[in-house]
């Protein structure tokens, strides 16, 4: 018999009682739509990205959101947005994408030399 | 040179974000582990959620029921962690359903008496803790900001059972038997669910190499054994294994053989509860259906309305 090392949490696939069904792909226009929620965890912070959730619409969002993210008041504000409207920078093009802020050390209050007498400043 | 990359990021303590370059080996073996554990957390609600109706104070019930309401939280942070490697939420319950996909092992045991409760808030939650504290740090971005999340609910899950152990070790001889019972009945299983030993292993430790893991089975299992054979002296209760002692060279406590035929049985599905847990989960999802097709109508329609409204 070969051994194979799983984890807890990570079980080998092939040692279960598999029904057989295996990769069927599921798809239903059925769904509910996935959201991303995010949190102010107090007034005068912003609101913080918590995870996410499937919900039918904002309203029920908003209630799961409450009901997961906020059960021991973590919360006092909740925003959601379905998740297929999130638009994201590509992280293959980072290099290049925040190269113009590389060279510009002018625009940290540390580039100027200035007398130590000089005070509150 | 993609690969190098990668594991340089790693090698740097720089977490793996979704949508970052990974090799497809990394991406399965998370999707695997995080689905499973999603799914741990889920059908670990049955065998607790069997005595809500039945703890013995209003106290006790609102303290299970914050408790199981708590991993119901943990499976869907879990699975959303999942569904950032692109993989669907439905296929993935589809998986658990249809018995394709696996959970944690201990979940197939029976809770036979409420002192099982304390047992598996203290055992087995205590298990599932040092795992996912050490998960906390594990590479992949949203399965670690998921453990972060799930850590700061667990200490309560685990204080909570030994409370109540600590309660019938106080009360009376019926209750002293009952809880030492349950100590009996849960310790070895808690002790697998670190999984099989270090030395069985065949295949290089690719998982370790990725920290998606940090610490070895044994190694966990090892800090949990010194950690239970001093909390278990408060109680006055004993583990049932002739074998545990303290090893003054070793600097931890020495332990008995796991009886690893028993761990396969359970994981190939043939332990106590592993057919009526499944059975309980598709009910569970059948008895839903009417509520989840009735949510997206409702929105569809209104969705609808609003719109007729502004034409
Ligand atoms: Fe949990
Ligand atoms: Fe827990």
């Amino acid at each position: 018999m070969m051994i194979r090392k799983f984890y807890y949490g990570d079980i080998p696939e092939d040692a279960g009682t598999g029904s057989g069904s295996a990769n069927t792909e599921v798809k239903s226009s059925k769904d509910w739509p996935l959201w991303e929620v995010f949190i102010r965890s107090k007034q005068g912070l912003d609101h913080k990205h918590v995870g996410s959730l499937h919900a039918a619409d904002a309203e029920m969002a908003i209630e799961n959101a409450r009901d997961v993210y906020t059960r021991r008041m973590e919360g006092v504000s909740i925003w959601v947005v379905e998740s297929q409207y999130i638009h994201a920078s590509n992280p293959d093009d980072a290099d290049s994408f925040y190269e113009p802020a590389n060279d510009k050390v002018y625009r940290h209050p540390t580039f100027y030399q200035l007398p130590d007498e000089l005070s509150h400043m | 040179m993609l690969e190098q990359q990668f594991q340089s990021k790693i090698d740097n303590e720089i977490k793996i974000e979704p949508k970052d370059w990974m090799p497809e080996a990394y991406r399965k073996t998370l999707l695997r582990q995080i689905s499973q554990h999603a799914h741990s957390e889920v059908v670990g609600m049955l065998p607790e959620g069997n005595w809500i109706t039945r703890a013995p104070s209003l106290k006790r019930k609102a303290v299970l029921l914050a408790k199981v309401q708590d991993e119901a939280g943990h499976g869907l942070y879990l699975y959303s962690a999942a569904e950032t490697l692109g993989f669907s939420r439905d296929q993935m319950i589809h998986d658990l359903l249809t018995g394709k996909a696996k959970y944690s092992s201990i979940f197939n045991y029976p809770t036979l008496s409420w002192s099982d409760i304390g047992a598996i808030g203290w055992l087995v939650d205590g298990a599932a803790i040092m795992n996912q504290v050490m998960l906390c740090r594990t590479s992949y971005g949203p399965y670690a900001r998921a453990m972060v999340r799930i850590c700061k609910e667990e200490s309560f899950h685990q204080r909570q059972g030994f409370e109540i152990l600590l309660t019938l070790s106080q009360g009376t001889e019926a209750q002293k038997a009952m809880c030492q019972d349950s100590i009996n009945r849960w310790w070895w299983p808690s002790l697998m669910m670190f999984g099989p030993k270090d030395s069985e292993s065949t295949h290089s430790d690719q998982s370790t190499k990725w920290k998606i893991k940090r610490k070895s089975n044994d190694q966990l299992r090892q800090e949990f054994v010194d950690m239970i054979a001093e909390q278990v002296k408060i109680l006055g209760m004993t583990l049932p294994d002739p074998d545990l002692k303290w090893n003054e060279s070793r600097g931890h406590y020495d332990f008995g053989e796991i009886n690893w035929e028993e761990f396969w049985n359970v994981v190939k599905g043939n332990g106590p509860c592993n057919k009526q847990r499944l059975e309980a989960r598709n009910k569970a999802h059948e008895e839903g259906r009417w509520v989840r097709e009735a949510a997206i109508a409702y929105a569809q329609k209104k969705a609808e309305r609003t719109k007729n409204q502004a034409a």
